[in-house]
Order: C-alpha cells, then sequence, then structure tokens
C-alpha cells in the first residue's frame, strides 16, 4: 500500500486562545504546536500499521510555511517513511485540499488518509475536497481499517449506526477513533526523523473560496449555581423554570 | 432559490425541520432534495417548515455519498444556497459538492448569515468563533444541529417523486451494526453523562435510570470509554465526538480541559461531584457537591415526580 497521510498543525490543547490584527487572526505568540490528534493517532498509526503487516510506504504531507518542519519531524519521528511540505500559508479547507490533491495526483497513492477533522477549525471539509479533487471514493469518519490485497474492509460511522464496508483502493479515508492507539516515538525515530527526506515544493495556484472575516471568543459562563444534594426537587424545579430545558 | 438535501432514510429527525427553517430564513424558494424510500407524506411535512417542494430520488438510497453529491449537483444549477446538516451524510456530501461546484463551504454553521453576509461558525473545539465569508457566487453551508429553532408557518408541500440513476461510488455496504442506546447521542437534547468517579461499569445502573426518566442519551469520558467500561461510541470530548444537547448532566467527570472541548456547546450544564475543586463546577450553570450514588437516584426520583405533574 503505498498511502499518503495528510497532517495538520493544531495548537496544544492548554494554549490560550486569543486574535490579533483586530480579531482577524489566531495569535500565535506562546502556542505549543502538535501534531493534530486525529492525524497522529488515527490516521498516521493505523498507516504505519498497515505498512508493517503488508509492506509499501508511508508519505506524510502537509500544507505550510517553514515552522512547520518541526511537525513534520515529529510524524516522522513516529515511523513514516517520508515528508513533502507544501509551502504555502494554508487558507482554507479547500485551498489545503487542492494543494494537497495536486501533489497526489503527480505521485498515485493507494490511500489518502486524514484525521476525521483538525482540532482548530473542526471542519471535517478536506478529506471530502481531496476525494472529489482526485474522483475517488470517500469513507468519511471511519473507526476500522483492514487490508486484504486490494480490497479494504473498514467499519464507518453511519446515521443508523456503524457500518461495514468494502472498497477497492484507491480511496480517501478520514479517521475517526477506534482506528489505532496512540504511539510514542521512542529515541531511535526521533533520531532516525532527523535524517529522513522531507521534501518542499511550492503551492499550486488555487481560489479563495472563502475567508475567516472575524474571530471573537466566547462570554465568561456565569457564576455556578450550588444545590443543595439534599434537595433534587429544587434543580429539577430550577431546570424547568429557568433553564427551560426540560 | 435555496436547495436544501437531506438524508430521510431513518426517519425524519428534528433537525431536519431546523435546516428546512434555517433555509426558509434565507430568504428565498426552498426546495429539498432527499433520497431513498421515505415516506411521501412524511417528506410533504417538511413544507411546514418552508418548503416550497420535496424532490425524492427513488432510484438511489442515499447511502452513497458520492452518488448523492452528483445528484445534488444536478439540480443546483439555480441554486444561490445549498444547504446540509453538519451530520455524517453532510459532512462527507458538502465538501464533494464544493469543489464540484467550485462554490465556497461554511462548515458546521450555528447561525443565520449577519448583515454583511458573513456566517457563524464555531472554532478551537467551541472555544472561540469565527464569522466566514464566502467569495463563490453559490454559497454551500452545513448547519450544526441545535442551532435554530424550528418554525411551523404553512401546511405541508407537495412531494415529486422521480427515478434518476447515477453512477456508484463502488462502496459495498456490509453490514450495519446498530447502537445499543435508544437516542443517537449527536443528535439527543439531553445528556447524562458518567465518568470515573462511578467507579466501575457496573455502576451505570443508575446512570441508565436517570436517562431514561429524562428521556436522555447516556455519554461517558474518555478513560471510561478507554478501559472499556462504556463503549467507544459514547466518549464525548476532544478525541470522541462534540455534542451541544440542550442539557448535559455530568456525574463523576472531573472536567479536564479535553473533555470541556467536546461539550462546551451544550445549553445548560449540570456537574454532580464529590470534588469541590474539580475544574467542571467552573464550566457549569448548575453543581452539587455531593456523593453521586446518593445523588443521582435522589435526581431520578425527583424527575420522575416532575414528570407526572406536569
Amino acid at each position: 500500500m503505498k498511502t499518503l497521510v495528510c497532517i495538520s498543525k493544531a495548537p496544544d490543547t492548554t494554549s490560550k486562545i486569543a486574535f490579533t490584527n483586530n480579531n482577524t487572526a489566531f495569535d500565535e505568540a506562546g502556542v505549543q504546536y502538535i501534531v493534530n490528534p486525529y492525524d497522529e493517532w488515527y490516521a498516521l498509526v493505523r498507516a504505519l500499521e498497515i505498512k508493517e503487516s503488508v509492506g509499501g510506504e508511508v508519505t506524510i504531507v502537509t500544507v505550510g510555511p517553514n515552522e512547520d518542519d518541526a511537525i513534520m519531524r515529529k510524524a516522522l519521528a513516529i515511523g513514516a517513511d517520508k515528508a513533502v511540505r507544501i509551502d504555502a500559508n494554508p487558507k482554507d479547507a479547500y485551498f489545503v485540499a487542492t494543494q494537497i490533491a495536486t501533489y497526489a495526483k503527480t505521485i498515485g497513492f493507494d490511500m489518502v488518509l486524514t484525521g476525521k477533522e483538525t482540532i482548530n477549525y473542526n471542519g471535517s471539509q478536506v478529506a471530502g475536497m481531496i476525494a472529489e479533487s482526485l474522483g475517488f471514493p470517500l469513507i468519511s469518519l471511519a473507526s476500522k481499517l483492514d487490508v486484504e490485497g486490494t480490497t479494504l474492509t473498514l467499519e464507518r460511522e453511519a446515521a443508523n449506526g456503524v457500518e461495514v464496508v468494502s472498497v477497492n483502493a484507491p480511496i480517501v479515508v478520514s479517521c475517526a477513533k477506534g482506528m489505532a492507539e496512540q504511539r510514542i516515538p521512542n529515541m531511535r525515530g526521533i533520531m532516525a526523523a532527523r535524517t529522513k527526506p522531507l521534501e518542499v515544493i511550492p503551492p499550486a495556484a488555487c481560489d479563495d473560496l472563502t475567508t475567516f472575516a472575524t474571530f471573537g471568543s466566547p462570554l465568561a459562563k456565569s457564576e455556578v449555581k450550588m444545590i443543595d444534594p439534599n434537595n433534587m426537587d429544587e434543580l429539577v424545579a430550577l431546570l424547568h423554570n429557568e433553564a427551560k430545558v426540560i | 432559490m435555496t436547495l436544501v438535501y437531506l438524508h430521510t432514510s431513518n426517519g425524519m429527525s428534528k433537525s431536519a425541520f431546523e435546516a428546512v427553517t434555517y433555509a426558509k430564513k434565507l430568504g428565498n424558494e426552498v426546495i429539498v432534495l432527499t433520497a431513498g424510500n421515505a415516506d411521501a407524506n412524511t417528506l410533504a411535512t417538511l413544507g411546514s417548515f418552508g418548503a416550497q417542494k420535496v424532490i425524492v430520488n427513488r432510484a438511489i438510497d442515499g447511502s452513497d455519498e458520492q452518488q448523492v453529491s452528483t445528484w445534488v449537483c444536478n439540480h443546483a444549477a439555480n441554486a444561490e444556497n445549498i444547504l446540509f446538516l453538519h451530520d455524517v451524510a453532510g459532512k462527507a456530501i458538502a465538501p464533494r459538492v464544493s469543489v464540484r461546484l467550485k462554490a465556497g463551504l461554511v462548515a458546521g454553521a450555528v447561525a443565520l448569515p449577519e448583515m454583511d453576509q458573513t456566517i457563524k461558525v464555531n472554532v478551537f473545539s467551541g472555544k472561540a468563533f469565527g464569522f466566514v465569508k464566502v467569495n463563490s457566487q453559490k454559497r454551500i453551508i452545513s448547519l450544526l444541529a441545535n442551532s435554530i429553532a424550528p418554525e411551523k408557518i404553512a401546511e405541508v408541500c407537495p412531494v415529486e417523486e422521480v427515478n434518476e440513476t447515477i453512477e456508484s461510488s463502488g462502496i459495498k455496504i456490509l453490514s450495519t451494526k446498530k447502537p445499543e442506546g435508544n437516542i443517537p447521542l449527536p443528535e439527543a437534547e439531553l445528556v447524562v453523562s458518567a465518568g470515573r468517579g462511578l467507579k466501575g461499569p457496573e455502576n451505570w445502573g443508575i446512570i441508565d435510570d436517570l436517562a431514561s426518566a429524562l428521556g436522555a442519551a447516556t455519554a461517558c469520558s474518555r478513560p471510561v470509554s478507554d478501559i472499556g467500561w462504556r463503549p467507544h461510541h459514547e466518549h464525548v470530548g476532544q478525541t470522541g465526538i462534540a455534542i451541544r444537547p440542550n442539557l448535559y448532566i455530568a456525574i463523576g467527570i472531573s472536567g479536564a480541559i479535553q473533555h470541556l472541548a467536546g461539550v462546551n456547546g451544550s445549553k445548560v450544564i449540570v456537574v454532580v461531584n464529590t470534588d469541590k475543586e474539580a475544574p467542571f463546577f467552573k464550566a457549569a450553570d448548575y453543581g452539587v457537591l455531593g456523593d453521586a450514588f446518593e445523588v443521582i437516584p435522589r435526581l431520578t426520583e425527583a424527575v420522575k415526580r416532575f414528570k407526572l405533574n406536569q
């Protein structure tokens, strides 16, 4: 299996979320970036497991500036064979998907894996957009992926439960919980990552379909109202009369 | 014209009515597209929320998202807006339609467009929001459930049944595992959730009792699903699923930032915990400091009394 895993950076969960430039851009000051957890724990680790069992090669790709090489080295330390960074600031999901699909077309992959969404923009758009651009079937929100020859068996979230599906490569898969367990890179992996190839390629021309005009932060929650643990009728009354949720 | 695609094979959910209400408020004529064998009389009820017409394609069943994308694009020539729900189907279909039509997608809209036509979405797992501007002529929106109240404004509408065959994606569905709970978690308006404070899977009876008294879905924290006390699909949080019910009752969950990221869109949060320092109390509207094994059965009885008097 020749697999491409799409990697995005995301702020560490404990990062302070603030905006700058009149609330038009994310304030990166003091932000620690990590590999987006869905891309790492589920997409990348499963791709590596498949490579270890049936052979093949795992390439990781991201769309981002110079600084993102650090994130790619982290992902290489977990075990990917090589990395590609498309040298551009990601504008929106369509831009990212167009860049990745353009690159993927030049190589030809059996599988393109993404996390089900990033934890910063939560759009769940990139996998479907890549699939459409490549003309591949998409298995969205997959929690299991097994390979036998060129036939893939997957489990995916469906409106009425979990569907078991089968499909032939090439495909695009967006990966959710259940795919794999988190892997902690070991010292050998970290050392090896330093010398693995990290190719930088220029972006393709692409229209801006969407723009974030402004950002904002939710208002602080009002003080919690504590209820006497012996008086649950009061809680029920508040939920009915005050909160109006039951 | 505003085109709305709805997945109706599993019946009509409240979010379908929300989508049609939202579409109507965009101001144009609303046409609903759907696939599968949903009953025509049921589909006609979408007229009450503002649909002018429902077109149902009996030749496809809606489970093949690639097929649905093609079909929606075939009808999109005159559409200014194309609306989906930001659910399992919408997440797979809307991005494809966006690429095919080269139309900007606002994924996970939580409100109607502002005066300047930007649309609000949640970002950073609910820790912030943003306003998205679409730069293309056509606009695609996927609407997050529970973002708008359905409004009945008219009577039933005509339903046009068509048989348009579309090439399939080649994905074969081998089987479907039905979820164990009665109410699917992402759509639930009331959710009862528990964590390690419950001490073991054998103690979930009190959670199930409260959930059934309320008519709520059940959920859990990550450690609980990781150690196998509860199934993975119940895990809400950063790496599980994100939900935004009207009421979220968190029992024996400390409220780590990763968990809050999955539930901070809830309208009202109730926290029950024995530890007064639990960070979850800071995110809660109502708090109960006490032992779940005493408090929850008491709460269940109080809910039952309340329901009897309704």
